[in-house]
């Protein structure tokens, strides 16, 4: 099923001084397609949890509108959407065994025990939970608890399923493993998904498209590939991975490229951002990978030279912090295949280098 | 007007749940009815004279030396006992929580049991031991005329009944207190003396400031203890209202006492929720850290299980004359051992033991009950009245059992609420009389209860009404029994309302306890005692087996979770 937030905010009134309000969500437009998963991504407090529990009817929002397949449901309550939240705490019934957690919302719908169990069986056959039919919650692994949980939502075939940061009480080998299966179940089924998480190796790995969010406002909404390599602003650029920020003015704009004035020099750049303007203070945003390494005097692009200050040996790969000339901060690289491409040591004199395709430019100002 | 914008929005989403609608409705209705109602009425028959507005009660009660005196006495007693209750308490749970003595088990049943019998079976124990037939005053050391009555007997009986509270309290309070803190404190130079001073103390103050307050109101509204022990020289509050009304036949003078002994309690009790309460510390977060724990010197240790053996031999003392007495023939005079004083018992009193249980076994689930629904209501649920509730629903513990006895007789005597000597008017006072009992316990599980369990449930098509049954309430039982046995105990050991609602029809133990001890009949009422503490304790045996029977397995690992 579709979904469709238009306008959403939600302001949170202090309980005891009611003068004192929070503005958690900001005026939230978004869509959602049939059998996608988008994912919410940001820093905790960014609203993220909060836009999930909107869509789940536990939040009601401030104002604007809230549309599942079509239908606006702002006042339609918890329990009669069509929505199944994972949590991130499980939320699994303590009193009940594994089936009857699984099993609850087909008894709450009156089905019968019979039809009950057949379903439950055939769930837990997918999840891999057969052997633990009978269990009582308390003795299942973290893990576990998450399957549960998750066939727990899809039992009862939700057009929309909610996941409220789900793995974040599993270990990291685990927490890999399960964002790997949650997408597998979720295209399995083509269930429309929401996922919240602050965790962006995950909204990676489960996205069809990612929603950055900081204090409530909407940051981008795009796939992974354009969240990561072509960030709107500075938030998002600096939240994704790690990126280097090269100050920088607008000097001319065309609608194929961008001239950016460094150090006195212009650099070309492909005209992604339309937005910009000559005059504007920019940072050129260059991820550690793209930019490269040469001995003093090798370098072409122009960007300039400097000196080793910090060498970190990964193993597959080499981390430079670099001090570069009339930079006023130091510069991270990042080389592959060490071996081949050569070691530098701290002091040494180098140049930088990079592709102004892997290199992206955004306004200065967040 | 964004204030009541939100509550007619909340009036909204409640409306579509329309039971849970209803059950806040009656419960709302009910409260004010049979809790703030009576209370209106103690004021307003307070403020009549004749039939006329007039303040001549309350310049009467100003103008008597007698009742200055009464309230002066009350306060007085009130203090006393919350500062000596308390700091008997703090030796009992410092002692047991950090001391290391032998025999800590032995004590803390030592320091509970007072909880679970008759108020007044220390001021019945004290008569029978130092009064003027007493074991001790006249039998041992042949004294004529022993000075018990009055402030020190009454003194020592009431830090004897009230303590455990403290107890109670404060030993919640240290066992929170994390040991490492002390450890820390000991690593960074302090001598055992100054970390107790500096680090132990002051952690525990805001316990012990609210222990005070809540042994200051037990003692204000206590009356079985002075009605035996006070004596006509050292008048007390709550019984000068009771004998002003059942004396007398005063009702609006007995109002206007009752209105001025409401004062001091409701505000200790407002004191205790809204700004000691607040103060508390908390250090221990998640699993509890154990300790070498050496905080102790050996010194003190040995003087703090000296003063927890006296005060232990005190109570065991007590337990044993009340025991003996019930089997003595007649006591002072022939103490040698005899079943008539039950025989006697079971001829006179046996519809009052047999409408006591019913009373008690009626009122308390039905009040646990509420009180559970009260709790989740209060802790979950968002709805205009919710405040209200809340405080109405506790204010229940701050008002004196004899304020809220006059106020059911004003409030229910007439059409179309004409309860006077009926069941239900017994009924009606321990249901909401006890309902805080059933709330605190419920909102204490609530509290660990993660409150995405009940969204879970809501999320898979679950309405208000099946959430609490199906998740909520089976997650609760535990609490529910064990809050269940407090209001029993407190039901079954109750006086001070209940002398004034009992009728020739409906009678209670503990009143017809109280009558044998006026009459002098000490050995019939220390039977009496015997069988009401041997009921309370059958009780609470047979919920305990109920509760292992049923949830055995599943109790402690629901609360984990």
């Amino acid at each position: 099923m579709s979904v469709k937030l238009v306008n959403v905010s939600k302001v949170f009134r202090d309980q005891d001084d009611k003068g004192k309000e929070f503005t958690a969500v900001s005026n939230v437009n978004l869509e959602i397609h049939e059998g996608e998963m988008v994912t919410f991504l940001g820093p905790s407090g960014c609203g993220k949890t909060t836009t999930l529990r909107i869509l789940s009817g536990f939040e009601t929002p401030t104002t604007g509108e809230v549309y599942i397949d079509g239908e606006l449901v702002n006042d339609i309550p918890a329990n009669k959407r069509n929505t199944s939240m994972v949590f991130q705490s499980y939320a699994i019934f303590p009193h009940l065994s594994v089936a009857k957690n699984i099993g609850f919302g087909l008894e709450l719908k009156g089905l019968k025990p019979k039809e009950i169990k057949v379903e439950v069986l055939k769930i837990m056959e997918v999840m891999g939970l057969t052997p633990l039919y009978d269990r009582r919650p308390d003795q299942l692994s973290g893990g576990q608890q998450q399957r549960v949980a998750l066939a727990r939502a899809i039992i009862n075939k939700p057009g929309v399923l909610l996941f409220d940061e789900p793995l974040s009480n599993l270990d990291a080998k685990l927490r890999v493993q399960m964002r790997i299966e949650i997408r597998r179940i979720q295209q399995q089924f083509g269930i429309t998904s929401i996922y919240v998480t602050h965790d962006q190796d995950e909204a990676m790995t489960v996205s069809d498209r990612i929603m950055v969010m900081d204090k409530g406002v909407i940051q981008q909404i795009g796939t992974p590939f354009e969240i990561y390599s072509r960030p709107k602003n500075l938030f998002v650029a600096d939240f994704i991975g790690r990126a280097n920020f090269i100050p920088g003015k607008v000097d001319k704009v065309s609608d194929q490229e961008i001239a950016i004035l460094i150090k006195g020099r212009i650099h070309l750049f492909p005209s992604w951002n339309k937005e910009l303007k000559a005059g504007d203070a920019v940072a050129v945003v260059v991820r550690p990978e793209g930019l490269h390494i040469t001995g003093k005097g090798n370098g072409k692009s122009g960007l300039g030279s400097g000196k080793v200050l910090r060498v970190v040996y990964l193993g597959a790969t080499v981390e430079y912090e670099i001090e570069v000339d009339g930079f006023e901060t130091s510069v991270l690289a990042v080389t592959y295949n060490p071996v081949q491409e050569g070691f530098y040591k701290t002091g040494d004199l180098v140049d930088i280098d990079y592709e102004p395709i892997s290199a992206h430019v955004v306004a200065a100002a967040r | 007007m964004p204030i009541f914008k939100k509550q007619i929005r909340q009036i909204k989403m409640i409306s579509k749940d329309p039971l849970l609608f209803f059950v806040i409705i009656v419960l709302l209705v009910s409260l004010t009815l049979f809790i703030l109602y009576p209370l209106f009425r103690v004021v307003v028959v307070s403020l009549q004279d004749q039939g006329k507005f007039s303040f001549a009660n309350f310049v009467y009660a100003a103008k008597s030396w007698y009742m200055r005196q009464a309230f002066f006495n009350s306060l007085m007693m009130g203090v006393f006992t919350a500062i000596l209750g308390t700091t008997v308490g703090f030796i009992f749970a410092y002692a047991l929580t950090r001391a290391n003595i032998p025999g800590r088990k032995f004590f803390n049943i030592m320091a509970t049991i007072p909880i679970i019998s008759p108020p007044f079976i220390g001021a019945l124990s004290i008569i029978m031991l130092f009064g003027n037939n007493g074991f001790i005053s006249s039998t041992l050391l042949g004294l004529r005329n022993p000075q018990i009555y009055g402030f020190r007997g009454l003194l020592f009986a009431q830090v004897l009944t009230f303590f455990p509270v403290a107890y109670i309290t404060l030993r919640g309070v240290l066992e929170s207190i994390s040991p490492t803190l002390e450890d820390a404190a000991m690593d960074l130079g302090g001598s055992k003396w100054k970390v107790f001073l500096k680090v132990t103390l002051p952690l525990a103050i805001p316990g012990i400031a609210s222990a005070m307050l809540v042994l200051f109101v037990e003692s204000l509204a206590d009356f079985g203890n002075p009605l035996i022990l006070a004596g006509s020289k050292f008048p007390i509050l709550s019984v000068q209202a009771y004998l002003e009304i059942t004396g007398m036949y005063n009702l609006p003078r007995g109002a206007a006492l009752a209105f001025v002994l409401l004062i001091p309690s409701v505000t200790a009790f407002f004191l205790q929720k809204y700004w000691v309460s607040k103060k508390q510390y908390i250090t221990v977060t998640g699993k509890p850290t154990s300790s070498s724990n050496s905080v102790v010197s050996p010194a003190a240790r040995w003087i703090l299980f000296g003063v927890v053996c006296l005060f232990s031999a005190m109570i065991l003392l007590i337990y044993i004359t009340i025991l003996w007495g019930a089997f003595a023939k007649t006591w002072g005079f022939d103490n040698s051992l005899t079943f008539r004083n039950f025989s006697y018992v079971f001829s006179v009193g046996f519809n009052a033991v047999k409408q006591t249980i019913i009373i008690a076994g009626l009122s308390t689930p039905v009040s646990g009950v509420i009180g559970m629904i009260i709790a989740f209501l209060v802790v979950r649920k968002n709805f205009p009245g919710k405040r209200f509730m809340e405080l109405t629903s506790m204010l229940s513990f701050a008002i004196p059992g004899t304020v809220i006895g006059i106020g059911y007789i004003l409030a229910f005597n007439q059409r179309p609420l004409y309860l006077t000597g009926t069941l239900a008017i017994l009924l009606l006072n321990f249901i909401f009389r006890y309902l805080p009992v059933g709330i605190q316990s419920g909102v204490a599980v609530l509290r660990q209860i993660d409150p995405s369990i009940e969204e879970a449930a809501i999320d898979l098509g679950a309405d208000a009404s099946q959430t609490f049954r199906k998740i909520t309430l089976p997650l609760m039982i535990p609490a529910f029994f064990s809050g269940l046995i407090f209001a029993f105990v407190r039901g079954m050991t109750a006086i001070s309302a209940a002398i004034f609602l009992v009728s020739s029809r409906w009678n209670f133990m503990t009143v017809q306890i109280m009558s044998q001890v006026e009459s002098g009949r000490l050995g019939a009422a220390a039977a009496f005692s015997v069988i009401l503490v041997g009921i309370i304790l059958v009780a609470i045996a047979v919920i305990r087996l109920l509760l292992r029977w049923r949830y055995g397995q599943t109790t402690s690992s629901i609360l984990t979770n």
